[in-house]
């Protein structure tokens, strides 16, 4: 009982985590009906951006400054990159946004190096919140989690209750109207994907720090983003939240409860066979619930893709 | 312009899009003697390496543009199905009996219908769209089987991949494939075949439907064809011939890894086909070649390489989308205008300065990585044939120097450029 809430506060501290990267992506999608390969990549700038910064100035000034200088690469990158390629179309709009994650990637090696970055948790926060049974909870995960809520709650706020977020939920579904009533829609979509790399940049600070500073960490949380946002409905800010929060949940869940497949099997009425080595079904047998952790994510992708196209929040195709 | 709406088959000049429809044999019967002569060029053995590891990304990157350039469908994980049929052919050059029942020059067959399996599978619910939703199924699709490997150990064989030996396969006329020579030949048969197939499969109904479906799949459903099952059929055919370069690729190197599989494979094959250049067939085969030489020749010389492949597929993105065939097809105009020799003059004038400029930003970017990440003490570097301190001032100015200049004399004559290119491309008309 008392692992089950360990594992509870765990997967929503990944959840908000990559809802934190879904809720941008998802908004620059809806926006633009494109599909910024490079969001994750701009959550690892965030990082190493904080990292430099904290040597100098400390966490703090790096949680505050480094997301303001993501939003303004990004907010660069639509006003000189995304908008010059749009007038080919949506298919190199995309290539370009690959483009530049291998880019971001290839830069990132080149001015830090190919190593993990020394960059660590403020000393203010290490320390053990509480303990559930014997298990620690660092002050860190709250952090991230409150972090993440009010950033959540902020973004909310701004987006249903304020004029600016009036004027932007309007940019989205009728651009052309927007326009004619005098607002400025190109400043309104590249204040967005601003707005959407910040948020990224924010995650990459906070996370910067747990999951480790290095050039692979756009990659390794970059598809799981994408899943994350296809499995909510492409579009759908709830749906991304929802999506996050169960795959925060289910990979969480999956690695730390060994539940291996032969158990299963055996639990349904199917016999273990006798010469297992030999076996051509062999990997399926042996295989445990830590293993396939990973790509859990990617077959719920599957599964909703086949039998739910929409996406869980999805109002219709695209 | 006249009105006339019907043209007249007879003269093949009216044939709606004649060029495009007319079968000619000669590029092909070029390109097979140019492939025959290769090895008496260039005789040395890692030429020779070189050459089938291009043959092979000439093969994968045409089946990739079947997807991209002909059917419009941006795949992020189609190095799955050449990992795949790949596999497969490993596994039967593991299996002795099957294997020996059979020359080698078939076996790349049996990596392609593996591909097709796969593609079928995949196909039957990635199909539906195009566009993001289609190139992020391939991209969770491809995500998974990849992260499968190292799950599935039977038979993607965990971490450490899984090897045979091709010279086990049925002698073909007395030919075992001992050497590289051989294997190149083979490999060089399959992509005269593979290419010639793929072409002649882009001049079929089936291929012309796949451009009306990625132009309008609106229109091409109201004239009666399911856009979907028209996307299948391009997807399944693709995942055929990845299948075979797979297969090429288990007899040149006798073992696949999970490297073969992943994101980032599948990632280059995009860059080289994009590169090349999509909207022409000739284009991933020039994307194929240059990309691999880019790769084995730069990478030798410089630890950055994969940064400049980098910038040079972002600028291609988002100057040139027509990629390298696009910019070579831009000048059949002006030939055909006769004008070709009025661009020599300031083409040297805009692109000599341009490239010294690019060459001196490169070594800028060099120097900095080498003051930045070399051992400490170690403040020499060599480059462009030059040795020198990288912690003094000057060979910085000297740089800097250059980049500056060089883009700024070709900054000044692009504007001539341009009036050049428009005289070259308006003359026609007025004679």
């Amino acid at each position: 009982m008392e692992l089950i809430l360990v594992n509870i506060i765990d997967g929503l501290v990944t959840g908000l985590l990559l809802f934190m990267l879904s809720a941008g992506l998802t908004l620059i999608f809806s926006m633009m009906g494109v599909l910024n390969f490079a969001h994750a990549s701009f959550y690892m700038l965030g990082a190493y951006f904080a990292y430099q910064i904290s040597i100098a100035l400390g966490f703090w000034m790096g949680l505050l400054i480094a997301p303001l200088i993501v939003g303004v690469l990004g907010a660069g990158v639509e006003r000189y990159g995304l908008r010059r390629v749009h007038q080919y179309g949506h298919v190199p709009e995309l290539i370009f946004t690959f483009g530049l994650a291998l880019l971001i990637e290839e830069l990132v090696q080149f001015i830090w190096g190919k190593n993990q970055m020394p960059y660590s948790i403020p000393e203010v926060l290490n320390f053990t919140a509480f303990s559930i049974a014997g298990n620690s909870i660092p002050a860190y995960k709250i952090f991230m989690i409150f972090i993440s809520v009010a950033i959540f709650i902020g973004l909310l706020y701004i987006l249903t209750r304020t004029r600016v977020g009036m004027i932007i939920q309007a940019a989205l579904s009728y651009p052309r109207t927007v326009e004619a009533l005098g607002h400025n829609v190109p400043l309104i979509f590249m204040g967005v994907f601003g707005v959407g790399t910040a948020l990224a940049g924010v995650a990459g600070v906070i996370a910067g720090p747990v999951l480790g500073t290095f050039p692979g960490m756009a990659f390794v949380l970059g598809s799981i983003v994408f899943v994350t946002i296809v499995i909510g409905g492409l579009g759908s800010l709830w749906g991304a939240l929802v999506a996050s929060l169960l795959i925060g949940w289910i990979t969480t869940f999956a690695k730390s409860y060994n539940l291996a497949m032969s158990d299963v099997f055996n639990a349904v009425g199917i016999a273990t066979p006798e010469n297992l080595s030999d076996h051509w079904l062999r990997d399926l047998w042996t295989v445990t619930s830590p293993q396939i952790a990973d790509i859990l994510p990617y077959i719920l992708m599957v599964l909703i893709l086949i039998f739910r196209p929409a996406g869980l929040f999805g109002k219709r195709h695209s | 312009m006249s009105d006339q709406l019907t043209t007249d088959p007879s003269k093949p000049a009216q044939r709606m899009r004649a060029g495009s429809m007319s079968l000619t044999l000669m590029p092909w019967i070029i390109a097979a003697i140019a492939l025959i002569l290769m090895p008496y060029i260039f005789t040395s053995n890692s030429a020779l390496t070189i050459m089938n590891q291009m043959w092979i990304t000439v093969i994968f990157a045409l089946a990739y543009n079947m997807l991209l350039g002909q059917g419009g469908m941006l795949s992020f994980g189609h190095a799955v199905y050449a990992g795949v049929g790949g596999f497969a052919c490993m596994h039967i050059m593991n299996m002795s009996d099957l294997f020996a029942s059979f020359p080698l020059p078939v076996l790349p067959i049996f990596g392609g219908l593996f591909g097709i399996g796969l593609a079928m599978i995949v196909g039957a619910f990635s199909t539906r769209n195009a566009g993001t939703v289609f190139a992020m199924i391939s991209l969770g699709v491809g995500e998974l089987i990849a992260a499968c490997s190292v799950i599935i150990v039977a038979f993607f064989g965990g971490e450490e991949g899984i090897s045979g030996d091709r010279t086990y396969a049925m002698p073909f006329f007395g030919n075992e494939f001992l050497q590289q020579i051989d294997v190149y030949y083979l490999t060089s048969f399959w992509v005269i075949l593979a290419a010639a197939l793929m072409y002649l499969l882009s001049r079929t109904p089936v291929g012309r439907m796949a451009n009306a479906v990625r132009d309008n799949p609106e229109r091409a459903e109201f004239l009666g064809y399911s856009a979907r099952w028209v996307r299948f059929y391009s997807f399944v055919a693709s995942g055929f011939f990845a299948g075979i370069a797979g297969g090429l690729f288990a007899i040149n190197y006798e073992i696949l890894t999970e490297e073969n599989l992943n994101t980032a494979s599948s990632g280059v094959i995009l860059l080289v086909t994009f590169l090349g250049g999509v909207g022409f067939f000739f284009g991933p085969i020039i994307g194929a070649i240059v990309f691999t030489l880019v790769q084995t020749v730069l990478s030798l010389q410089t630890e950055l390489w994969a940064f400049y492949a980098g910038s040079l597929f972002v600028a291609t993105v988002m100057f040139f989308p027509g990629g390298l065939a696009g910019l070579l097809m831009m000048h059949v105009p002006v030939f055909k205008l006769g004008n070709a020799k009025q661009l020599i003059q300031p083409y040297i004038k805009t692109l000599l300065p341009a490239a010294i400029g690019i060459l001196g930003v490169c070594a800028l970017v060099e120097m900095t990585f080498h003051f930045r990440h070399a051992s400490i003490g170690d403040d020499e570097m060599t480059l462009f044939w030059t040795t020198f301190d990288s912690h003094t001032l000057l060979p910085w100015l000297i740089a800097g120097a250059v980049a500056l200049i060089g883009i700024g004399i070709a900054k000044r004559n692009a504007s001539e450029l341009k009036e050049a290119w428009d005289a070259a491309n308006t003359a026609g008309d007025a004679s």
